[in-house]
């Protein structure tokens, strides 16, 4: 069920568009926004408000690479892998960050605290390699950098 | 030199809110546009300026305006999508435009849907993007509650509703028809074409799409006019543009210079030339999906009719550089991966040669390569170039790989002949 919440924050997206399906990106972004991740129930639910069949809804949801259709962590790692931060040392970061959280890039850590995903190009090629947590990007990366922020995410 | 784009914006200065945008100038050309131009004023000036677009296709933006339908009984709403996509590896300058200046942008996107007569428009925005999406919420509010927004702007009769939709992800939502059906809530396919957006688009609608770079030039071309826009540059084409510099330079950024500043100017005295101890050996001159140039090139000025004679494209300008201490083969091994990652799988030639290109590249990479794996790579080249696959990234995704083959081809026959890697 969709909680109030969400209908309202829904509806009130939904007034932007030219159909009413048209909504459907923003809707599983705002139930994901409240819930951590979109899972079986909530498509079928968003489904229903907007007048879609699940299968339909999915299809979308599972197209776009930041709507989670697995449970993710407190927290969410986006570490550029693209060509700029690959040749500033995105691979040691990466090793780093695998090696600090004990994960693989995909996985959750145990206490589910942070989920590492790769991500294309952040935009921020200059001060390469960046990464994001949550909604903060954080650029020129390395080791010592990398244990000062994680420690004020808890 | 003027800056126009990036007269507000820089390391010390914070972006301006309305009061300090308007304080410099800002809105004087809507103003101007609204109460002394017709749309097709607009228009006929954006058209002699020379302004080609900034998303990457560089197509000449009044010409892309004059294919919408103009007359009383023209298909309506019309739109103007705005894309702030920005997605392609290596570049960073609309983040820039849309952090530093976000009420320059808001007026150009009015000004052009005067042009072209649209009455919606969407900023399609990345959702990374975080801090830009704020600032530009934030000037959106600030120009409707001036009246520079919604029904009946400054007593014209010309009214626009703009919004900011975020997106979710996936580099093909920067394909401007890939985008639309992003906007309509569906998989960001790419559509098939003709008919083009500017008569079928959004909900079937009529709709053009700019780049944000593109658009907000359009303030200072109306302000101005397009033989002062023209004068900006050091060539035919107009304008100035915004050129950027990643990878292991002395100062990696992002600089406003003249359209048509040379290649080498920009690497040595804008971006400070390598870092102690660092060889050029190529480098990407517009993003992800160019063609490789070297220090040979150095003399070619950085516009959109001189690269492409030296065998690339100019892109979004934003130049990548690789240097002697990572592997060439690894350079585009990664730029493969992530094509093939980002592909929508709609065209066989490109899900399924990207798969390919990556998988042979891979073993390469780890000295597994075979003979005729080169000829392998030229092939799909080809069969993966303009004109078999729906949208340009497959296409776009052979260049870094051609050029490759043919400046770095005996970096990769060492791989194949030592079966290793000589830079692991
Ligand atoms: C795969 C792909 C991704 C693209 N991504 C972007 C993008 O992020 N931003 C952009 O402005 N143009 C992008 N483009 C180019 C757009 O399709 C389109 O040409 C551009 O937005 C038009 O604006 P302009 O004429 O002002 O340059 C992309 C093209 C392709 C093929
Ligand atoms: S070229 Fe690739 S990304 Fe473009 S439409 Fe075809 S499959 Fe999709
Ligand atoms: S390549 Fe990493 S931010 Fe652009």
């Amino acid at each position: 069920m969709l909680s109030d919440h969400e209908l309202k924050e829904i509806e009130a997206e939904a007034s932007k568009y030219g159909s009413r399906a048209a909504v459907c990106i923003d809707a599983l972004k705002i139930v994901q926004r409240f819930r951590g991740w979109v899972d079986d129930d909530m498509v079928r639910a968003v489904a229903q408000h907007l007048g879609m069949s699940p299968d339909e809804l999915d299809s979308v949801a599972t197209f776009y690479n930041l709507i989670f259709r697995r449970p993710a962590g407190r927290h969410v790692i986006l570490v550029c892998d693209s060509v700029s931060c690959w040749i500033m040392g995105y691979g040691s970061v990466r090793d780093y960050l695998r090696s600090r959280l004990g994960i693989a890039l995909g996985e959750t850590t145990a206490d589910g605290r942070f989920t590492l995903l790769p991500s294309a190009c952040l935009g921020a090629c200059d001060r390469a390699p960046v990464m994001m947590v949550d909604e903060q990007l954080y650029t020129n990366l390395d080791a010592e950098s990398i244990d000062d922020l994680l420690a004020s995410y808890t | 030199m003027e800056i126009p784009l990036t007269a507000n914006i820089g390391p010390s200065k914070t972006p301006p809110d309305l009061k300090s945008y308007e304080a410099r100038g800002g809105y004087t050309a809507l103003r101007r546009g609204l109460s002394e131009m017709t749309p097709e004023e607009v228009r006929l000036a954006v058209k002699d300026s020379g302004l080609r677009g900034r998303g990457g296709a560089g197509f000449p933006t009044g010409d892309k305006w004059s294919f919408v339908p103009m007359e009383d009984g023209a298909p309506r709403p019309k739109y103007l999508v705005v894309n702030a996509d920005e997605m392609e590896p290596g570049t960073f300058k609309d983040r820039l435009l849309l952090e530093g200046d976000p009420h320059q942008l808001i007026e150009g996107t009015v000004l052009s849907a005067y042009a072209i007569q649209a009455e919606i428009t969407y900023i399609f925005l990345r959702w990374e993007y975080r801090l830009a999406a704020l600032r530009l919420e934030h000037a959106i509010a600030e120009a409707y509650r001036a009246g520079y927004l919604g029904p009946d702007i400054l007593g014209s009769g010309f009214g626009l509703e703009l919004y900011l939709h975020v997106s979710a992800g996936r580099y093909i939502c920067g394909e401007e028809t890939g985008l639309l059906n992003a906007l309509e809530g569906r998989r960001a396919n790419p559509r098939s074409k003709p008919p083009y957006p500017q008569s079928v688009g959004v909900w079937g609608r009529p709709t053009v799409v700019n780049n944000v770079e593109t658009i907000c030039n359009i303030p200072h071309i109306v302000s101005h006019g397009a033989e002062w826009f023209r004068g900006l540059s050091l060539t035919g084409e107009g304008g100035s543009k915004l050129y950027g510099v990643s990878g292991r330079v002395n100062r990696p950024g992002c600089w406003e210079l003249p359209l048509g500043t040379t290649l080498g100017e920009i690497v040595e005295e804008h971006a400070g030339g390598m870092q102690h101890g660092y060889r050029l050996r190529g480098l990407l001159p517009g993003g992800a999906s160019t063609d490789f140039l070297t220090s040979e090139h150095f003399e070619v000025p950085m516009d959109f009719g001189s690269v492409e004679k030296a065998g690339s494209r100019l892109g979004t300008g934003t130049i990548i550089i690789l240097d002697d201490s990572v592997c060439p083969v690894g350079m585009v091994l990664n730029l493969e991966r992530f094509f093939a990652r980002e592909s929508c799988g709609w065209c066989t030639p490109c899900w399924g040669g990207l798969q390919l290109v990556t998988a042979t590249l891979e073993s390469i990479e780890a000295g597994e390569g075979r003979p005729g794996d080169l000829e392998l790579l030229e092939e799909h080249c080809r069969l993966l170039g303009p004109g078999y696959t729906y949208c340009a990234l497959a296409p776009g995704a052979m260049e870094p790989l051609q050029s490759a083959l043919k400046y770095f081809r005996g970096d990769f026959e060492r791989h194949i002949n030592e079966k290793q890697c000589p830079w692991h």
